[in-house]
């Protein structure tokens, strides 16, 4: 779960944000603007400033706001002077837009706002629909406008070429004002409220936001255009109200209310994907006419109101088809103000005490919740001394308010006497004193040192610490050292001067002064749009812990301390030491208990071997015994009846090379496989009555395997990782004749253990870094753990387990025919497809009887209609053609005779496992560089590359063996989006574009990461390239139609080889090691018994000397969608004698050429 | 980095090597030769000496045979305490293999309880469980098992299981994860200076500011007097499974680690030796 936060605003104007993971309020930067309105999302926020004017606040990531600017220089060809400026009078600009309607001169494109700033000149793009034109960009035509192509022919007399300039938006972790530069005459008078959801109308644009704003004289407005390419928008336009506006409050979806003058609530109808403005309003009365609304905040899916008495109402009944609800429900507690979150959860400020309550127990079933609950994170200022009892028993008397506890008896049972006691009396809000005034109470104190703080320009070299000299008191250290730890930026370069000082000399007097009632922040207004809580979320805002707690929020790789705590270590020695003293001597001394067989029985079912294969009931018995040797033996047996005769089969757990949990929707089974049964491509499927069952036997199964096998702790660096196509993730330990030139290690026999999570891509390097990414594009990081998910118990490490959730799209179509009488309705002919069906037609899927892929899943939304299918779609979804099967079109033609459209509906996964969220950037593609044993020095940062899910390229910085996850994102700038990226041997960086053509990337090394240009290679004819992979030296890749291309003529002088050869076709993925092994998932595999799609294949007779190999050899499968053999540089002995004698002869090094070493070598070393 | 799982496989197969001899008065047909064996240290002797009552009573007469007990330099051995902790408390400084004097005569009613069969050792360790979920969990944990999980903890006790016991085994050291431990922590601390059998008392593994209390603060709190002024030594080992864990352990781990498979952690505090 990333870290989100809860934007809120004090009495001073001060914004403040509180991070889920958190447990501080940390004040916002750029603090000179006082607020008086926040509304936050994931992204960001915005804000009405105490001057009236809207500001943006954009959370900055690695990968930077840039959107293209793009020209079109248009030329014709004249008999005199060729190809030149001069057009016919009927024929565009010279300079045009992509119509040529418009005049684009490349000086007149300027940025939109001072927020922006350019990237780079205008350059020339030379990229033609994948392929590179060659002849400085020009595409050629017969005449404007037409089709335009590549290669100039004997017609050709007019030609053009596209310039484009990227600009990218600067202002970000900062407030940014918005321009007003609209029509004088519509210019909206001063803003008064202010609210910002609608992100879950559409997907497209890319991260739409509504914006809504009230004018002091009682408009609405709604920005126009705000996306996250474009996040301050482009202009207000005015929205009609019946009457005068106060309050406005827009939902996450298409929930938008507001609140009159006179006390009423308006709500807003017709608001979707294509007017997001919705069309017309509906009264909804107050639930006492004696006190009017004062505040309304919505949700998806609720709706809460605050009267003018303070009392706090829940809207009944809301939802997308009834926007208004039914009725109004009581509340308990009296609030100023309450605002409505991600996941509906649900904020208020207290009417008496001014602090920010969140609302506990609200869950998709609960809407309501169950109780307010006081948030009693300390700020940044206050924490700085949180060493102290002072601050934590200040901290705790908020805690104590508990008038507002809804019905739920449940009170915080850690609220104790003491802090009741130590609880100031009633609050006063002291808006007499300005935050400035050189008061001795602690909070002036505090804020004088904020302020001081915040006044600092741009960070200087000043340490932190250093004017600490200046203060004799010890204490003042302790808030030094953790601000400076903070925020090391803040540390201003005026502050070694004595006006600095002298405020924080105050810190330390603050701390011994045992009044501290006014270090009681008074809050006026809170956000929680960009604040996801859910369930499970365990928050640290209602207690205030010391020490410990802050040590144990922050997950990180670094080892531990309990890990390498003195006491533990020496546990482990005297244990070790005990062993020696009391057994060493007395190993010739009788055992007292003698070791006996060990069985487990259960009644299971499974899928019999016979025809018709259906499921029957059996006996399974797991006898496990030790040897005279002290090895683990089982067996398991399984007896079932034939024509009533009985019989059983049995397999010896040490040959079983796989167990894999078979999740369907309404069996829990497993699937096991041996060396046998892997070539038959039909393993023993047995199925459980319970899930618990399932896990039981899975964990006991996979503990006999793994013991049998000496299989335990963590996958080496070396191991060979796999997934399934239900996101199961497999390890294998590559033994040293796996890559052995000659008979190497059959594939079918490695032993693969699963390790839990959920993932859809990992990707593995020889020095122990694994990363993954789920089926929703979230980074996960490998912790170096074991087990997890179903394998509880003994089969699991200690530590490095953490949860993970993933979530995916189930999709169903539905199907429409047309007929003369009626248009388009759901009755089809006989011989159509189910007018609800999956998208080949043959299954039939309704909305009611479409459940979540297997019983680990579970929907977290509604069915809606998906937009964004291939081929586009028309305004309510719909893709026409002339019948089933066929191509689908977004518009309706003459001769479309039925139509169809996707509906999806979101289910989430929630497991366990080794492995910790890279957050924020979700990715399509990640790839780790493959290394050489002893190639690399082990103090090398490791070399990362990923492709974002909106095609941005990134390079991971810092990222190494001590912190697996790295520290940022660099951005490679890149003219379109990317699918595919690699990263191989000697910084060979390749990537493949979402047009199908690939690039090669130029000058990466360790001094210079993300290199500094791409090469555009062209893809192989007529093929469109998906993904590819860079071993050492070999360079393959994998097209849309499961071909399997080698790149050859890769030399160090010439690294962007100079043709693409086809290896094989019927291949889905490839994976090239550091050895330039060769590993695909091969789509169909044929059995002897059936035929499995999805499997591991390993390439045969790849040499030095034939880096394309001879054959396949075939492992693990069906079911298999992913490998990453990128980690085992594990060289078979005779190998590397061979490599040894290679390298002497040639001292080039790793970037020798494959081929160069001498064929010879090989068998004479033999 | 070694996984805190192989402590639980460290304990449950540490092994005392012991040597039995029959008590001189007894009367044999033959000179009873000693009796050499690895004890199971989580174990209890009545339930691992089959072999040495087969052995010793090959030299006597049936009717000289009575109920079996064990007594070492004078101090008879209870058997339901787990060996592990009798060999810490009264012969961890002697030298191996263990003395273990065998009697089957003038059996001390008033030291040691009878233990007529197997189930009566199943009984009392089933009730010791139960007792450490009540403390753990207020035994919601041990109410939600089914019978055949507590016959399979007790069979993997019984059969040196240690793949068996731990299955239904790592239910009991479960906690919510909303907390930091378990409720409280199941402990007996022994002295073979006092009178009194043992001490028990609740004690939470948190103290209430949040920090996880330690082998110290226990001692601190049950019995001071064991941990030292600060100018003499400490003058006692606080030993568990025959290691002296730092005052710094933090009493929870000890109580998921180091418990005896009975879920209680029994520590033993002799004197310092004083060689």
């Amino acid at each position: 779960m990333p870290s989100s936060a809860l934007w809120a605003v004090d009495l001073f104007g001060r914004v403040y944000t509180l991070s889920t993971a958190g447990q501080c309020w940390e004040l916002c930067r750029d603090t000179q603007l006082e607020f008086k309105r926040v509304s936050a999302a994931t992204r960001g926020c915005w804000g009405i400033a105490c001057d009236n004017q809207v500001h943006v606040y954009v959370c900055a990531s690695d990968v930077p706001i840039r959107c293209q600017e793009e020209a079109y220089e248009n030329q014709r060809w004249n008999p005199v002077g060729g190809f030149c400026e001069k057009l016919l009078p009927s024929d565009r600009w010279p300079w045009s837009d992509v119509s040529g309607l418009q005049h684009r001169p490349l000086d007149g494109v300027a940025l939109p706002s001072p927020h922006w700033e350019w990237e780079s000149d205008w350059y020339v793009d030379e990229n033609f629909g994948g392929e590179p034109t060659e002849k400085g960009g020009w595409t050629y035509a017969m005449d404007f406008p037409a089709t335009y192509t590549r290669d100039k022919k004997w017609n050709s007399y007019v030609r053009r070429r596209r310039w484009i300039r990227y600009r990218r938006y600067k202002s970000r972790d900062t407030w940014a004002k918005i321009p007003s530069k609209d029509d004088p005459k519509q210019l909206p008078d001063p803003f008064n409220d202010l609210s910002v959801g609608g992100w879950e109308i559409t997907e497209e644009p890319v991260g739409h936001l509504s914006v809504w704003a009230v004018s002091l004289q009682g408009k609405v407005w709604y920005r126009e255009d705000v996306s996250h390419p474009n996040p301050e928008g482009s202009s207000w336009s005015h929205v009609d109200t019946p009457g005068e506006v106060v309050q406005i409050s827009c939902g996450p979806h298409d929930l938008l209310w507001v609140t009159l003058w006179e006390g009423q609530a308006l709500v807003r109808e017709g608001i979707n994907r294509n007017n997001p403005k919705g069309s017309s309003w509906c009264l909804v009365e107050p639930p006492t006419s004696e006190n009017g609304i004062m505040h309304v905040s919505v949700g998806v899916g609720v709706v809460w109101a605050v009267t003018k008495d303070r009392k706090v109402w829940f809207r009944r009944g809301v939802n997308s088809h009834n926007p208004c609800g039914t009725s109004w429900i009581e509340m308990v507690g009296e609030m100023t103000m309450v605002d409505v979150g991600l996941n509906d959860q649900v904020w208020g400020i207290g009417c008496e005490d001014r602090a920010v309550y969140f609302r506990h127990g609200v869950t998709p079933s609960e809407l309501s919740g169950k109780m307010w609950k006081a948030i009693v994170a300390s700020r940044v200022c206050d924490r700085s001394h949180s060493g102290s009892s002072s601050s934590l028993l200040s901290a705790g008397c908020f805690f104590g308010d508990e008038v507002r506890v809804g019905g739920d008896s449940c009170v915080p049972s850690d609220t104790d006497a003491s802090s009741e006691a130590e609880r100031p009396g009633p609050e006063q809000p002291v808006p007499a004193e300005s935050p400035e005034s050189p008061g001795h109470s602690k909070r002036s104190s505090a804020s004088a040192a904020e302020h001081a703080l915040e006044g600092a320009g741009p960070a200087d070299g000043t340490p932190g610490p250093e004017p600490c000299p200046g203060q004799a008191s010890p204490p003042a250290e302790l808030p030094w050292t953790s601000i400076d730890l903070k925020e090391p930026k803040k540390v201003p370069s005026h502050m070694a001067e004595p006006p600095g000082l002298s405020s924080l000399e105050l810190l330390p007097l603050g701390l011994e002064e045992p009044y501290c009632a006014d270090d009681h922040p008074l809050w006026v207004w809170v956000s929680g749009g960009g604040c996801a809580v859910e369930a499970h979320t365990v928050l640290k805002w209602f207690s205030a812990q010391a020490g410990l707690s802050s040590s144990m929020q922050t997950l990180s790789l670094s080892i531990t301390p309990a890990q390498t705590a003195a006491w533990r270590k020496q546990i482990f020695q005297q244990l070790t030491e005990r062993t020696k003293r009391e057994l060493e001597n007395f190993r010739h001394y009788e055992q007292a208990v003698e070791q006996s067989v060990w069985v487990k029985t259960g009644a299971l079912q499974w899928w019999c071997d016979w025809k018709p294969h259906k499921w029957v009931d059996v006996r399974v018995a797991l006898e496990q015994f030790t040897g005279h040797d002290g090895a683990r033996d089982s067996i398991l047996f399984i007896y079932y009846v034939v024509h009533e005769e009985k019989k059983y089969l049995h397999v010896f757990l040490n040959e079983v090379t796989t167990l894999v949990p078979v999740l369907n929707e309404d069996k829990h089974s497993f699937a096991l496989y041996t060396p046998e049964r892997t070539r038959q491509r039909w393993p023993v499927r047995l199925a459980t009555a319970t899930e618990q069952d399932m896990n039981d036997w899975l964990a006991l199964l996979n503990l006999s395997c793994c013991e049998s096998r000496r299989v335990l702790g963590r996958p080496s660096p070396q191991a060979v990782w796999s997934i399934t196509c239900k996101g199961g993730i497999f390890v294998s330990e590559p033994s040293p004749d796996l890559e052995a030139p000659e008979h190497p290690l059959p594939c079918d026999q490695m032993f693969w253990r699963q390790m839990g999570g959920h993932l859809r891509v990992v990707e593995a390097s020889s020095r122990g870094v694994v990363w993954g990414i789920g089926y929703d594009g979230t980074a996960w990081v490998y912790t170096g753990g074991y087990g997890g998910g179903c394998f509880q118990g003994l089969a699991s490490s200690t530590g490095n387990l953490y949860p993970q959730s993933d979530v995916k799209c189930v999709y169903i179509y539905e199907n429409q025919r047309w007929n003369p009488v009626t248009g388009y309705t759901s009755r089809g002919l006989p011989t159509d497809r189910y007018m609800w069906s999956d998208a080949t037609g043959l299954q039939e899927c309704t909305k009611a009887g479409t459940k979540p892929p297997s019983l680990q899943w579970s929907w977290v939304s509604d069915w809606s209609v998906d937009f964004s299918v291939p081929g586009g779609t028309d305004q309510e979804g719909w893709q026409y053609a002339s019948d089933f099967p066929s191509s689908y079109h977004g518009y309706k033609t003459m001769r479309d005779f039925v139509r169809r459209r996707c509906w999806a509906r979101k289910c989430k996964l929630v497991t366990s496992g080794p492995w910790l969220e890279v957050p924020p950037i979700a990715l399509r593609d990640v790839s780790i560089i493959p290394e050489s044993p002893g190639a690399a020095e082990s103090g090398q940062s490791i070399a990362l590359w990923a492709v974002s899910d909106k095609g941005d390229v990134l390079c991971r910085l810092g990222v190494s063996e001590l912190n697996p996850a790295g520290a940022s994102w660099l951005h490679v700038g890149t003219d379109q989006p990317f699918a595919s990226v690699s990263i191989g041997g000697c910084c060979q960086v390749w990537a493949v574009a979402r047009d199908g053509s690939a690039f090669y990337r130029g000058s990466v090394s360790p001094a210079k990461p993300a290199g500094d240009c791409w090469y555009h290679i062209p893809s192989p004819a007529k093929q469109r390239l998906k993904q590819v992979s860079v071993g050492q030296t070999s360079v393959y890749a994998v097209d849309e139609n499961g071909n399997l291309w080698y790149r050859q003529g890769v030399t160090p002088s010439y690294p962007q080889g100079s043709s693409w050869e086809h290896v094989s076709n019927n291949v889905r993925r490839v994976s090239v090691g550091p050895l330039d092994q060769v590993w695909v998932i091969a789509n169909k595999v044929q059995g002897s018994h059936s035929l499995s799609q999805g499997t591991v294949c390993h390439r045969t007779g790849v040499q030095p000397l034939e880096p394309k190999g001879q054959g396949w050899d075939y492992g693990i499968g069906g079911g298999w969608d992913h490998i990453s053999v990128r980690a085992n540089a594990t060289r078979a002995p005779r190998s590397t004698a061979q490599e040894t004698a290679g390298g002497q002869g040639l001292p080039g090094g790793p970037s020798s050429v494959a081929g160069t070493l001498p064929e010879a070598v090989g068998p004479v070393c033999c | 980095m070694t996984d805190d799982k192989d402590v639980l496989r460290d304990v449950w197969f540490g092994r005392i090597p012991t040597c039995f001899t029959l008590y001189q008065d007894e009367i044999t047909e033959r000179e009873a030769e000693p009796y050499y064996l690895l004890l199971p240290r989580v174990s209890y002797l009545t339930l691992v000496t089959d072999k040495v009552k087969k052995h010793f009573q090959k030299v006597m007469r049936q009717e000289d045979i009575s109920e079996i007990w064990f007594e070492h330099e004078g101090t008879p051995l209870k058997w339901h305490y787990p060996i592990g902790l009798l060999f810490d408390l009264l012969a961890s400084s002697s030298a191996l293999p263990w003395n273990i004097t065998v009697h089957f005569k003038g059996f001390p009613e008033k030291d040691l309880l009878h233990c007529p069969s197997k189930d009566t050792i199943e009984a009392h360790f089933m009730s010791c469980v139960k007792e450490a979920d009540a403390l753990k969990h207020k035994s919601q944990v041990i109410n939600e098992m089914q019978k055949k999980d507590h016959k399979q903890l007790w069979m993997g006790l019984h059969n040196d299981r240690f793949d068996q016991f731990w299955a239904i085994n790592r239910k009991l050291m479960e906690y919510p994860a909303e907390e930091s431990g378990f409720r409280y922590i199941p402990f007996r601390i022994y002295q073979t200076t006092t009178e009194r059998p043992f001490i028990q008392k609740l004690f939470r593994p948190v103290a209430t500011d949040g920090q996880l209390h330690t082998l110290g603060d226990l001692l601190k709190e049950v019995c001071p007097s064991v941990i030292a002024p600060e100018d003499g030594e400490r003058k006692n080992q606080v030993m568990i499974h025959g290691i002296e864990p730092m005052l710094e352990t933090p009493l929870q781990w000890l109580s998921e680690h180091l418990s005896y498979p009975d879920n209680f952690l029994h520590i033993s505090i002799i004197p310092q030796p004083t060689d």
